[in-house]
């Protein structure tokens, strides 16, 4: 049994973040209350800083089987840990894709010996993420895919696409996929905007993912099928978003980190390590996504941690490979948002914890009685400079390396039990 | 006046008293070039080094003869057949390289931005010969020396740049060197092929020929990029040609006494009448070329001053292996 007061308890099913206490018995949370705490053996004395559910991250690339020299689930469970992300949820598009029940058991496997807080998996929508033809979605579910995505490959296939939709209905499945015009979009490394023509670099127009949008969006209104956007990222796009949401289809968009605390600005001079999927955007859109997560039109924030070695971004700006890690700068990241006065520290975690848990039927993601104790402890004020080369990643690719940022993780408990402290 | 540059990378990094700096110098090796002793000793002992990742004739050509003209060890490197085919990257191409103390770099690359990146790993003097759709840096300096030296002054000058745009690395360097001297810029294209932000830049954009030639000064033909395109841009060869070639009719809407460029390699009968190209009073392709050649001698000797000086305050730099602190 352990205790912990005097914490600030960041309650984002409620909305609340006050000074309380919060009992844990067998990895549950059995109690909690805002005074008259009980009386226990072990005692944590949070020192009013900030005891949050842990993060659920949607979208993590692990990249075992394939590239495993770039991320291990050893490596990125204790990255995890140490950011704050009590489970991750893994993509598929590793090498080869996760697409049948034998793969799928390889890495819960991996996933169960080697990580030190909770994974949960993603599954491909198609076989080989080619957009041909759908996985075994029922054999899947079966064997615990909390979900059928595609990532970044989007099925062109109409036909394929409503087949697929209307099986994963009928297994009850989630389906999640990336709204971005595939033509359109092929070979695009940065959103169209007077700089990128003048840096004389690929880009494609942000009415890319509004036209991904609305094909899916018919297809969902036909198909009934539950789907989830991974990312949404352009303020044009969020108009037929609302309207579909009002419409009572079962929709949810998520949004990267990153998408939410850089824009195409932040570029520079190629750099490679803004380089990702969907290219950063425009300032307009930037406030404009910010905007729609405090008013609940955008559900969910991911960290995309998508680890890559160094060749691989040390390339000129277009043939160098996308994607950031994030796993341990998500917080500090989203906390830029909340010391910037935009969102609230429970509208934070609403979109880190509770909506990812809601949306995979997950428990915990709150502070509830009889939620699994998944808890980071952080002191968002703490000021540190970020030097890449202490993430625990094997990978270092993060895009705010020697930015001073604001929060640090003291410690991370799954099912109670401490993963991670930073004493 | 001060040149301060330690590479030619592109235009966007040069003050407009810089580009006047080397315009001016070369002014004086145009005169050189026409002599029948061509020689100076402004490079002798120094290695200059053209990796061209890409074809080229005549400006690898420019810039052998420049080097050569001012006496440096010009070594030509067709980097198509080179390491890179065995899977080496750009950075450890560079890193080899520069193990050999090439003074001067010339780089041309399919990417744009590559020639940056390159230029940050090595510690010697990188000049631009063009990054994919980025930058052309010479040839927007040597533009600029033909149209000082045919209208007399580089400022308040009304220019239409014509044609494909969205893959010219030639007119985004002219863009900001014409509009860094204070000019008129208009873009003449098929919409397709001439990217709207450049109206953030001060520039006009028209997809009427005739009505963005008015008045204008010089018309500066760019080539179809038909090896950049990915996919159909313009209908047909014969269609833009009757829209957007430059012939006797429509040149008639710009000044009498306005001059017509191109950067060439040019494509007789689909972006500009070959009468036009071959005019000696309307047009100063060939001169473009000359020019070529004093401008790229002059952005080598001022770049090996620097680079000279820097190795006087600096004396360690040139003898460590690797990257520059």
């Amino acid at each position: 049994m352990t205790l912990f007061i005097n914490a600030k308890l960041i309650d984002p099913k409620n909305q609340s973040s006050d000074i309380g206490w919060l009992r844990v018995e067998n990895g549950v949370i059995t109690a909690r209350g805002l005074k008259d705490a009980p009386q226990c053996d072990e005692v944590v004395d949070c020192e009013g800083h900030c005891l949050a559910p842990g993060i659920i991250d949607i979208g993590v690339k692990i990249p075992e089987p394939g590239e495993r020299h770039k991320e291990s689930f050893a490596s990125a469970g204790n990255a995890a840990a140490a950011g704050g992300v009590t489970t991750m949820v893994t993509r598929p598009d590793t090498l080869s894709a996760i697409d049948t029940p034998e793969t799928l058991e390889f890495v819960t496997r991996r996933a169960t010996s080697d990580s030190i807080v909770k994974v949960k998996h993603l599954s491909a929508l198609t076989k080989e993420r080619a957009g041909a033809e759908m996985v075994e979605i029922g054999f899947m579910k079966d064997a615990g895919a909390v979900a059928f995505t595609d990532c970044d490959h989007v099925v062109q296939d109409t036909k394929v696409f409503i087949r697929a939709l209307t099986y994963a209905k009928a297994c009850d499945a989630l389906v999640i996929g990336h709204p971005q015009e595939p033509i359109l979009s092929e070979g695009a490394c940065a959103t169209s905007s007077p700089k990128a023509t003048l840096q004389g670099l690929p880009a494609v127009s942000p009415i890319a993912e509004r036209m991904e949008i609305d094909r899916t969006l018919a297809l969902i209104e036909m198909t009934k099928a539950s789907y989830h956007f991974d990312q949404v990222t352009t303020a044009r796009a969020l108009p037929a978003l609302e309207r579909a949401k009002n419409n009572g289809n079962d929709i949810t968009a998520g949004v990267s980190i990153h998408h939410l605390v850089l824009n195409q600005e932040d570029v520079g001079d190629y750099r490679t390590f803004f380089k990702i999927k969907p290219p950063l955007r425009s300032e307009d859109d930037r406030l404009a996504i910010i905007k729609a997560l405090e008013t609940g039109l955008i559900d969910i924030i991911a960290s995309m941690h998508t680890p890559q070695d160094e060749e691989s971004k040390r390339l000129p700006f277009e043939q160098a490979a996308s994607g950031a890690v994030g796993l341990e700068t998500f917080l500090p990241a989203a906390l830029k948002l909340y010391h910037s006065g935009q969102l609230t520290l429970p509208q934070l975690f609403r979109a880190m914890s509770f909506n990812p848990a809601r949306r995979l039927e997950l428990a915990g993601g709150d502070l509830e009685v009889g939620s699994p104790a998944d808890l980071v402890l952080f002191d968002p004020d703490a000021e540190f400079i970020l030097d890449r080369f202490v993430l625990k990643s094997k990978s270092k690719n993060t895009p705010f390396d020697g930015e001073k940022m604001n929060g640090v993780v003291c410690s991370t408990w799954v099912d109670g039990q401490q993963v991670f402290s930073k004493i | 006046m001060e040149f301060k540059q330690k590479h030619l990378l592109g235009i966007e990094p040069l003050s407009p008293s810089e580009i006047t700096c080397i315009l001016d110098l070369a002014d004086k090796y145009v005169q050189l070039n026409r002599q029948a002793n061509k020689h100076s000793n402004r490079l002798v002992s120094l290695t200059q080094i053209n990796m061209f990742f890409e074809n080229s004739t005549r400006t690898q050509a420019s810039f052998e003869i420049a080097g050569k003209r001012l006496g440096a060890d010009v070594m030509n490197m067709a980097m198509q057949a080179s390491s890179i085919k065995k899977g080496e990257t750009l950075i450890d191409t560079a890193l080899t390289l520069n193990a050999m103390h090439p003074d001067l770099l010339v780089v041309r690359h399919p990417h744009s931005g590559a020639v940056d990146l390159l230029a940050q790993k090595v510690n010697c003097a990188v000049l631009n010969a063009g990054d994919g759709k980025h930058e052309h840096p010479t040839q927007a300096l040597l533009d600029a020396l033909t149209i000082r030296r045919s209208k007399g002054h580089i400022k308040g000058l009304n220019i239409a740049i014509c044609g494909d745009i969205a893959h010219s690395r030639v007119a985004r360097s002219n863009i900001l060197l014409l509009r860094k001297m204070g000019n008129n810029i208009r873009l003449i294209g098929p919409p397709t092929l001439v990217p709207q932000g450049f109206s953030q830049y001060g520039c006009e954009i028209y997809d009427d020929m005739r009505a963005g030639l008015k008045d204008v000064d010089v018309v500066m033909m760019l080539r179809l990029q038909r090896e950049r395109m990915d996919g159909g841009f313009i209908p047909s060869e014969r269609e833009y040609y009757h829209r957007y070639g430059l012939n006797t009719e429509k040149l008639a809407y710009a000044k009498e006494d306005a001059i017509v460029m191109h950067p060439g390699p040019m494509n007789r009968g689909v972006e500009i009448d070959g009468t036009i190209a071959d005019d000696i009073n309307r047009s100063v392709i060939q001169e473009q070329v000359e020019m070529g050649v004093a401008v790229r001698m002059a952005a080598m000797d001022l770049l090996a001053q620097n680079l000279q000086k820097s190795r006087l305050q600096n004396p360690d730099s040139t003898n460590k292996k690797g990257v520059l602190v």
